[in-house]
């Protein structure tokens, strides 16, 4: 099913007048629209999108810049999606390396839990507000964070103990 | 039918001549109990070794067990990450002596083409390894061709292990 262009238009018009400053910026990526989002403004923006019906938070992605030119060394991708009126959405956040604190969206979507876990265990972002912000993937024993590219790709870290699933399981 | 090296005498006599220490070893060597620590694709393959086309159970290692204190043999068939490292290093620690490995498939053995942070370069560096296994993933015959070089490496090595106390 096609995305209705206007649709979106209108929704985007109505969080963008409504949040003075949070969107810095549009584009068009691969038939998706992309909005680029003032770090401040990350959660406002973001429970404005789901109350205009983007329900499901479909993934967040992190991307290290260090290898391109730009001002800040980090980006978040947010991935939204609408089930009832089928539209897409991403939204992206610079963040810089000296200063990586993001508001939370575990709060609004219960998918950005494990989403937000990884995003701080590959790439060190420090979500605020989240719930458990600990390692999902890498062990609790692990320092640095492996998907940044300054980290050593084969930089192997041994782990003394075993982690137990059931902490992490038990708490939610 | 006879122990290695000693064959049965005659039945009329009802006697059998052997040491010890052959009879102790045919019956390691024939007696072989898997435990299967399968991370990755090698462990279905694993699964049509123990099936009846391939039929693990003709060198009596059929009887798969799903704890370290009733199994002899670690066959770790798949890619060891460094958080799984700890735990396998624990279920090798459990098991009794005399107590074996065969390390199936690439990723086992070397790592695999993962050639990166997060996963053992190799179990070796974790638990002594008795055979390995080469392919992505081996082959059941292969696996078969393990088992065989366990044997005659069991029958080739004194049954009394050497006193650790």
């Amino acid at each position: 099913m096609p995305q209705n262009p206007d649709q979106l238009q209108q929704i985007v018009d109505k969080v963008s007048q409504n949040l003075r400053g949070a969107i810095t910026g549009e584009e068009d990526s691969y038939g998706d629209r992309v909005l680029i989002v003032a770090r401040d403004h990350v959660h406002d923006t973001l429970a404005a999108f789901k109350a205009e019906g983007f329900d499901l938070l479909l993934d967040i992605a992190g991307v290290d810049l260090l290898k391109i030119e730009h001002a800040d060394r980090f980006m978040l991708t947010y991935i939204l999606y609408s089930m009832k009126t089928d539209l897409r959405l991403r939204i992206k956040v610079f963040v810089a390396k000296d200063d990586m604190k993001v508001a939370s969206v575990a709060d609004l979507w219960e998918s950005a839990n494990w989403a937000e876990r990884e995003a701080y265990d590959m790439f060190g972002f420090e979500f605020e507000g989240h719930p458990n912000l600990a390692r999902i993937l890498c062990h609790r024993e692990f320092e640095g964070h492996a998907l940044r590219k300054d980290y050593p790709l084969m930089k192997g870290q041994w782990a003394t103990t075993a982690s137990d699933l059931m902490v992490d399981l038990e708490r939610e | 039918m006879g122990v290695k090296g000693h064959p049965i005498t005659k039945a009329e006599t009802g006697l059998i001549t052997t040491r010890l220490d052959e009879v102790v070893k045919w019956g390691r060597k024939n007696s072989l109990w898997p435990l299967p620590f399968g991370t990755a694709c090698c462990a279905i393959e694993f699964m049509s070794t123990v099936a009846s086309v391939f039929d693990i159970s003709r060198f009596g290692a059929e009887l798969v067990r799903f704890s370290p204190r009733q199994s002899d043999l670690l066959l770790v068939a798949g890619t060891i990450n460094y958080k799984m490292g700890p735990i396998m290093k624990r279920i090798y620690d459990q098991m009794c002596e005399p107590k074996y490995v065969i390390s199936m498939g690439a990723c086992a053995c070397s790592g695999g083409f993962y050639d990166n942070y997060a996963t053992i370069q190799g179990i070796n560096q974790i638990v002594p390894v008795d055979v390995y296994i080469p392919g992505c993933p081996p082959r059941p015959e292969a696996v078969l061709d393990a088992i065989i070089k366990l044997q005659k490496k069991i029958d080739n090595t004194p049954a009394r292990m050497p006193d650790t106390n």
